[in-house]
């Protein structure tokens, strides 16, 4: 189970993107950040911290839950159908710079269900993407704005990412052949 | 044409028979019935080895049958009842008149017999009505009916309607001595139920028929039948509290007799819940009630308190019964599974010996309806059932020779069945399944 | 502490019976994410998209038709509303072949009420679509009970060791039969309470508390759940009059006051004021009866989306 990303190499990636989002932004104004569920939500809270600590600003965020989103070919991919939580968005996303944040990109779907999501709660400027590791074999045509690091993967491998927050240790992990994630 | 039946265990409680004989039948009667009949002595005859594993028994009589013909064919006929009755073993029914018209006249009664005889299975002896289209006001052409060949009177289906029309009913009826059947259940407390007032009917939402619907009319009837010195014959008893009623009049002198179905004494209401829930070949009246009225049923059994067992064999189409459980109609077959449920819950069960099975299913039908039967006597009527009290059966409704299939038994894995029946000297059914008896069946028009 | 399933088993929803304590919880814990779409802008979600719901009504409802047409056009289904006068005296088509005719334009649900205590077994046992029981005879009204259940822990914050007491016609009540069969299952001490000849055989098998005492069944109660009386009953001698009834098992804001302080009203609707409830009690602080319409929409789509949102219940066209 080789490890690609220590809890030291995530916590100097996350310092970076939120330079990045500063930088890209031209400050934080009109900036809230999105999580979705359920690790991109832990990621989300550390960017806003940092970005705090960089601007001296307070960067609103929310909770994106897509499973009534997902599409045909995602609901075989997972194993166990997952719960349905809250989507907590409490702020208005009009005229926002939306980030977008998850753990893993993939096929991209589920950044397509979130984008189906966030379209029904308002008219935000942009939407832009943050994910903690690229692993490719993109089905849509979907990219993201930063990424942690890129990782080429095989099909038959899986991306395993630990938080702090959800399972006690940073750490992003391949294993072989368990299914795959999305 | 001769007939002798060699070798199997014979059980004649009217004779005080119960070993291994030799049975001689000559034409339409028995001829002779010896520990061992040579062949000499039986010349030309057919014979046929059964053995000591088959038992021989006066033929069963099933006192209460719905034939459904005039009116409902497509629900069964006398022909395939009757097909449907020696199939089970019986050589005789008695069929109730709820039929369409109702048998409330001789002619109905004629057109019936008519029907039986040009079947040519089993012997059928109508029940007739005891109150014009059984609607409960006026008594019926009583001894019109009686002269046509009707045997018992009865307006089942419903209740006789009043103490006063059951009254003059077991006084008129008593002029011939002969017997009111009665379907009781007070209508009032009964009101729109569909299964037994209980536990499980509530948990299913079904509208209850009270054990007290039946018992309050049981209780009426015996006071009628002790004042009027007639006799009455409570059909289909269900309730622990009938039981004891009927004991109890039996005790105090009065001229009571009853009936119990084999669905009543295998089956009750918790399994309207599984393993199907809601259905309708659970729906009959009066319904299947609890545990321990089933208990106490099979209690009656045993000490006499019940005196027959009839099957209320209650033929409906499918369209009839694949509907909700309100709506679909009350009544299941039971004449080719009575005898393997007697078997496999009474006597393999230890509650009864085989003469005792002969006495609830032979004896005493015959004696109440005051026709021929229950004994197997030289001069008697040939009329004898061959059972196989081991036989393995797999109740199989598909294969029913009644026209309708609305059986809750279909699967059921029994111990004992019935080799083979015979009526006036003709072998009318055979199981395939018994080897001794294979191939025996012959039809003679 | 307890266990959320993570599916339910089956096609169907055809009663509380069916259900274990799993179940109920992965039901109870969808409505609540359900509730919160309901809070959005845009009250939609494209969970149902393209399939099609059919709310086969028996029995004219309003209410629980107008609730499940809300939480299916809130998934994103197509919906089909037919309503059928069924009358016990014309016989019409059977009710399998009403169905079996609405199979062929391939529902992958049919929310079903009738009459008939079954009627929705006998559907689930002929369709391939998923049979949700909308109420069937007196036998069950799961959703309901589901909804009630889902009020109750949103106010208290748990159902196990409540004291929670049901007053009315317990007999024909499917709405009560659903609720303690769900109840029991999550814990609670319930009391039940109505006039004798209302009162279902063997509730005691079922470890509730039956009394014709409403004081008894309310004091200390945390939940009051009152239950419809139908003119009908009357009519069958089960009680004198409406006003016999309100005086002995009404609930009066003196009777409300036996309660616990933070004690919530509840009652499945509609109400007949004056009969089985007081107006003071169904409009005061303590009623949570709108509450309960809101959150039936919730359940109600959390039942349609367990059942027909996984792909699985697919009828193949």
């Amino acid at each position: 189970m080789p490890i690609v990303m220590d809890a030291d190499r995530v916590s100097r990636s996350l310092t970076r993107i939120a330079h990045e989002i500063v930088e890209h932004n031209l400050g934080v104004d009109h900036v809230a950040l999105v999580g979705v569920r359920t690790r991109g939500v832990p990621i989300a809270r550390r960017l806003a911290s940092l970005l705090l600590t960089i601007t001296g600003r307070e960067v609103p965020g929310g909770a994106l839950d897509i499973t009534l989103y997902r599409d045909d070919l995602m609901k075989h991919a997972v194993g166990p159908q997952p719960i349905v939580r809250r989507t907590e968005i409490p702020f208005s996303l009009d005229d926002r710079h939306i980030v977008l944040v998850d753990d893993v990109l993939f096929t991209g779907r589920t950044i397509r269900a979130a984008l189906d999501a966030l379209i029904d709660f308002g008219r935000p400027r942009t939407i832009q993407l943050v994910v903690l590791v690229d692993r490719g074999h993109r089905e849509l045509p979907i990219k993201a704005d930063y990424v942690g690091k890129n990782l080429p993967t095989s099909l038959a491998e899986t991306v395993r990412v630990r938080l702090a927050e959800t399972d006690g240790i940073d750490e992003v992990s391949i294993e072989r052949a368990e299914g795959d994630q999305a | 044409m001769k007939l002798l039946l060699k070798g199997a265990r014979v059980v004649d409680p009217t004779s005080g028979i119960d070993g291994i004989r030799d049975v001689l039948v000559d034409g339409d009667r028995i001829s002779r019935v010896d520990t061992s009949i040579p062949a000499e002595a039986a010349a030309g005859a057919c014979i046929v080895e059964l053995g000591s594993s088959l038992v021989v028994v006066p033929g069963l009589i099933d006192m209460h049958v719905h034939l459904r013909e005039p009116g409902y064919e497509h629900k069964e006929t006398v022909a395939t009842g009757t097909a449907s009755a020696v199939a089970g073993g019986f050589t005789a029914v008695a069929c109730m008149p709820n039929t369409n018209p109702v048998n409330d006249n001789a002619s109905v009664t004629r057109f019936i017999l008519k029907q039986a005889a040009a079947a040519n299975l089993a012997r059928v002896y109508p029940i007739g009505a005891v109150s014009n289209g059984s609607n409960g006001e006026h008594l019926a052409e009583i001894a019109d009916m009686r002269e046509a060949g009707c045997v018992a009177f009865s307006d089942d289906g419903r209740p006789v309607a009043t103490a006063a029309l059951m009254r003059r009913a077991l006084e008129y009826a008593g002029m011939f001595d002969m017997p009111i059947i009665d379907h009781c259940e007070d209508r009032s407390l009964a009101g729109e139920g569909v299964a037994h007032e209980g536990f499980h009917a509530a948990q299913l939402g079904l509208r209850g028929i009270p054990a007290a619907a039946e018992d309050v009319m049981v209780d009426r009837d015996i006071v009628l039948a002790h004042a009027t010195g007639g006799h009455v014959h409570i059909a289909h008893v269900s309730t622990a509290g009938a039981v004891r009623a009927v004991h109890t009049g039996k005790s105090r002198g009065a001229r009571v007799t009853c009936e119990v179905t084999p669905h009543h004494f295998t089956l009750c209401d918790e399994r309207l819940r599984a393993p199907l829930i809601y259905d309708t070949n659970l729906k009959m009246n009066p319904p299947l009630r609890g545990s321990t009225d089933r208990d106490a049923l099979l209690a009656g059994i045993r000490d006499g308190s019940i005196d027959v067992i009839a099957t209320d064999h209650a033929p409906h189409h499918a369209d009839d019964k694949r509907v909700e459980f309100d709506r679909a109609s009350f009544g299941i077959v039971g004449l080719e599974t009575a005898v393997s449920l007697s078997f496999d819950r009474l006597v393999h069960a230890g509650i009864i010996g085989l003469g005792r099975l002969v006495e609830l299913l032979s004896v005493n039908p015959a004696r109440i309806l005051k026709v021929p039967g229950g004994r197997i006597a030289p001069g008697d009527a040939a009329d004898i059932t061959i059972l196989a009290p081991d036989l393995p059966v797999t109740v199989a409704g598909a294969t029913f020779r009644s026209r309708a299939r609305n059986t809750p038994f279909d699967g059921w894995s029994l111990r004992g069945g019935v080799a083979a029946t015979v009526v006036g000297g003709r072998v009318v059914f055979a199981n395939a399944a018994v080897p001794q008896v294979a191939g025996l069946e012959r039809r003679e028009t | 502490m307890s266990e959320t399933a993570s599916r339910l088993r089956g096609k169907d929803l055809l009663g509380i019976a069916d259900l274990d304590v799993s179940e109920i919880n992965l039901i109870l814990d969808t409505a609540e994410a359900m509730k919160e779409v309901a809070s959005r802008p845009i009250k939609k979600v494209p969970t149902l998209r393209g399939k099609t719901v059919i709310n086969l009504f028996f029995e004219p409802s309003t209410r629980t038709r107008t609730s499940f047409e809300i939480a299916e056009k809130r998934l994103s289904a197509d919906t089909l509303n037919i309503a059928i006068a069924m009358s016990s005296v014309v016989k019409g088509e059977t009710l399998i072949d009403t169905a079996l005719n609405l199979e062929a334009i391939a529902p992958a649900i049919m929310v079903v009420r009738h009459a008939s205590s079954g009627a929705c077994h006998l559907l689930a046992r002929t369709c391939r679509a998923g049979i949700v029981n909308a109420g069937d005879g007196t036998h069950e009204h799961p959703t309901q009970g589901l909804l009630d259940a889902f009020t109750i822990r949103e106010r208290k914050g748990r159902i196990a060791g409540l004291k929670i007491a049901i007053v009315g016609d317990l007999l024909h009540s499917r709405v009560f039969r659903s609720n303690i069969l769900l109840l029991t299952k999550l814990g609670a001490d319930i009391w039940a309470c109505g006039p004798p000849t209302l009162m279902p055989p063997g509730l005691d098998r079922l470890g509730v508390h039956a009394t014709t005492r409403v004081d008894e069944a309310v004091d200390g109660a945390d939940a009051i759940m009152m239950l419809r009386i139908q003119l009908e009953r009357m009519q069958g001698g089960f009680f004198p009059s409406l006003r016999e009834y309100f005086t002995v098992f009404g609930m009066t804001p003196e009777r409300v006051r036996l309660a616990k302080p933070d004690a919530i009203i509840m009652h499945p609707g509609p109400m007949n004021r004056g009969v089985e409830i007081a107006s003071e009690v169904a409009d005061g602080p303590a009623s949570v009866i709108l509450d309960q319409v809101t959150n039936g929409v919730a359940v109600r789509m959390a039942v349609l989306y367990l059942l027909a949102g996984g792909g699985e219940n697919e009828v193949a066209a």
